[in-house]
């Protein structure tokens, strides 16, 4: 290992920390149902990227394929998730989430 | 060293991009700097040489996740301002609760640390031939049942978006 230099895990834990905040923010400050989709597809992505990390760093080939499970079940959560903002839209004509009050008392 | 670049690099273009698809007012733009992060991401993938999730990353987000998003907005003709936003107190708390979050991770794992078994740039474990036994030998009917997710998915995904008798 003289050129290649590993990071140290440290910097991925807080590059992952850092990116499920900002999409913990995502889903709390936004409206619109399709950008907190887009905001929990972050989460899973830190998730991804720090699970791998691991896997890497402890030569453990389990962890990615985790990921690779995690990544066939976000797939299809968006094609429902978004087959369901697209039905909302055609009953609501709008994807506005404060319009979805309906179930909420 | 010049991995601690590229890695250096990669953060912070994917938290920009991150963070610029929550300050992005237009959901396509919003789209397309989640596209700029995950291929960031899949620089990071590449650089734990992780190849067969970077190809993976791309395949499934950029190509499958992100052309549906923007189907959607799309089709709904959703390219227009956001009327509607939070009030700034709503905003502000959220702000703070999500850097508290972030605090909290960061001060519990700030002291892990993990002895590197081998050096993550050198690893073999992550090239298709290595996933592809393990995911063929041990993994095999977790693989076979995320068939039948994908097949159920894309049957309700037709269902729900079929105009007649919902």
């Amino acid at each position: 290992m003289t050129t290649l230099q590993s990071i140290p895990i440290q910097y991925y834990l807080v590059f992952c920390s850092l990116l499920f905040s900002i999409g913990v923010v995502g889903v709390l400050i936004k409206r619109n149902a399709l950008v907190i989709l887009m905001s929990i597809e972050l989460m899973i992505n830190s998730i991804n990227l720090l699970l791998a990390a691991f896997s890497a760093y402890t030569n453990d080939p389990a962890g990615q394929i985790f990921v690779f499970f995690i990544m066939v079940v976000a797939a299809a959560e968006v094609a429902i998730g978004l087959a369901i903002v697209v039905l909302i839209y055609r009953t609501t004509h709008t994807i506005d989430i404060n319009v979805l009050n309906k179930l909420r008392w | 060293m010049f991995t601690e670049y590229i890695f250096h690099f990669l953060s912070i273009l994917s938290l920009f991009s991150a963070v610029m698809v929550l300050a992005s007012k237009k959901p396509i733009h919003s789209v397309l700097f989640l596209t700029l992060a995950f291929f960031a991401i899949a620089g990071h993938y590449v650089l734990l040489n992780a190849q067969f999730l970077a190809v993976v990353h791309v395949i499934v987000y950029a190509g499958a996740i992100m052309v549906l998003f923007l189907f959607t907005v799309m089709l709904l003709n959703l390219n227009k301002d956001e009327q509607s936003q939070k009030p700034m107190w709503v905003k502000i708390m959220a702000v703070i609760a999500g850097g508290m979050l972030m605090l909290t991770l960061i001060g519990i794992l700030r002291k892990y640390d993990i002895q590197s078994v081998q050096d993550p740039m050198t690893t073999q474990i992550g090239l298709v031939k290595n996933l592809g036994k393990i995911l063929y030998n041990d993994y095999f009917v977790p693989f076979e049942l995320s068939s039948v997710l994908f097949l159920t998915a894309m049957v309700g995904a037709v269902l729900l978006g079929k105009k007649e008798q919902i």
